[in-house]
């Protein structure tokens, strides 16, 4: 079957088996390795890539679902050149050691701060808890994250917009 | 790699389409919404249908309103949805309780309340949440719309009274004032399937006695509420005295098993304490004496 879908802002369409996992998908069809592929059971969360602005375990999301969505992986938290303020969090405050559940984390964390641009800690644990560091730098991703909140950047709403066509900041906080 | 095995898919695009492709295409055709309990079933093997009929556009399904005394909950509501409802915690707090603690965050926003409920996992939280409201299910199918109480919806683990060819469209919750509710798990770890939970809610009468009171346990082979529990509660002031005994009655009516989530002894252990844990929270929300 045919799908189509915007990623990263940029529209694909491929032609695939209606199987196909959405992280496959972006994986093998589109050569996006930034989304890592981990337990396949929808518990360890390096699979999160955004849907329409929310995070989703892309292990767990078949890629006909994703048809006529707007998907933002790690490889489009960049924009213009210049990182997101979540990946300068992360090298700032060391929020990554062997890096595998980086990508799920930072794409949670862009969500969340969209949402709340100024989470307290445990607002940060409770948006990635459900995502498995292995090397459990939990103390140093929560740091990385409010860093990120203490640097926004100068053009943050506005990229926001352009970069994924979706904004979820409108929605209430609980 | 778990990879499902091949099917076919199609996007219905609303109910009354849905309908006809699960007619169509029969037997081996099924719905997926988030797609959190069927996609891991099919990867395992465990599930092989050959047509899949996606209705994550059937957005006539996804709303919570309420209809005089109903709170109605369309099927496609996802958790996360229901639990930033304020107007569902306020009316019935077990939801939020729930929700709180049902996967994490990230499932959260693709799962929904109707798929939890036709996937009937014996460890799934809302099946007990929507046992303890009497809650009604409105299920559509070729024949028109039928509701069906909660007592004849559940026929067994992963078994409903959804009918391959019908829909669960929309969930019922009465309203009724002096009622409270609660809920409270315990899991291995966050996100984890349920050790032993347990769900209780109750409706006061003028005086402060229970008029009407149900108890639900999660995981430990229990069908439907514990009826003899609900019949020592009903007439009764709230008071510890008597949480202790209904609780008694909970942990011995339910059948836990030996299995990795622990001895037969600690659920039977859980059952009790946690009913006695619901019980007394669920009245304290139904005098309006808690934090709502």
């Amino acid at each position: 079957m045919q799908v189509s879908m915007t990623v990263n802002g940029e529209a694909v369409t491929r032609d695939i088996e209606p199987r196909v996992l959405l992280v496959h998908f972006i994986r093998e069809n589109l050569g996006l390795t930034g989304t890592h592929w981990g337990c396949d059971t929808s518990n360890c969360g390096t699979c999160v890539v955004l849907m329409d602005g929310q995070p989703v375990k892309s292990c767990t999301v078949l890629a006909a679902m994703a048809d006529g969505h707007d998907i933002r992986t790690v490889e489009g938290l960049v924009v213009g050149g210049a990182l997101d303020p979540v990946q300068q969090g992360f090298m700032e405050e060391h929020g990554l050691q062997c890096g595998f559940c980086t990508p799920g984390m930072m794409l949670t964390a862009r969500a969340l701060l969209d949402r709340n641009p100024h989470p307290d800690d445990s607002e940060i644990r409770q948006a990635i808890s459900g995502q498995i560091c292995r090397c459990t730098g939990y103390a140093t991703i929560v740091r990385s994250v409010q860093w990120a909140a203490a640097h926004p950047a100068v053009t943050d709403t506005a990229a926001d917009g352009a970069g994924t066509g979706e904004s979820n900041s409108e929605e209430v906080t609980a | 790699m778990q990879i499902p095995a091949p099917f076919d898919y199609e996007r219905a695009s609303d109910v009354a389409n849905a309908l006809a492709l699960l007619e169509r295409h029969g037997p081996e055709s099924r719905a997926i919404a988030g797609g959190h309990s069927l996609l891991p079933m099919m990867k395992l093997r465990l599930a092989r249908p050959e047509w899949l009929i996606d209705i994550n556009d059937l957005a006539e399904l996804d709303f919570i309103r309420r209809e005089g005394d109903q709170l109605c909950v369309g099927a496609l509501t996802r958790h996360t949805a229901l639990l930033e409802s304020t107007e569902v915690a306020g009316l019935f707090p077990i939801v939020r309780d729930a929700e709180l603690v049902i996967a994490d965050p990230v499932v959260r926003n693709r799962g929904t309340i109707g798929g939890s409920l036709c996937q009937a996992d014996p460890a799934e939280d809302l099946s007990t949440v929507c046992d303890v409201l009497r809650a009604k299910a409105v299920i559509r199918g070729p024949g028109g719309e039928r509701i069906v109480p909660m007592s004849d919806f559940h026929r067994g683990p992963y078994e409903t009274a959804v009918a391959q060819n019908e829909l669960l469209c929309e969930i019922r919750f009465t309203i009724r004032p002096r009622s409270g509710s609660a809920y409270e798990k315990v899991e291995r770890r966050v996100g984890d399937w349920a050790v032993v939970a347990a769900g209780a809610a109750v409706v006061l009468s003028a005086d402060g006695t229970i008029e009407e009171a149900a108890v639900g346990l999660t995981s430990v082979g229990l069908d439907g509420t514990v009826g003899e529990a609900e019949a020592v509660l009903r007439g009764q002031q709230p008071q510890e005295d008597l949480f202790v005994e209904a609780a008694r009655i909970a942990a011995a009516a339910c059948h836990p098993v030996d299995d990795q989530r622990g001895p037969v002894d600690y659920k039977r252990h859980l059952a009790d304490e946690l009913t006695r844990r619901v019980l007394r929270r669920a009245c304290v929300r139904a005098t309006g004496a808690e934090e709502g």
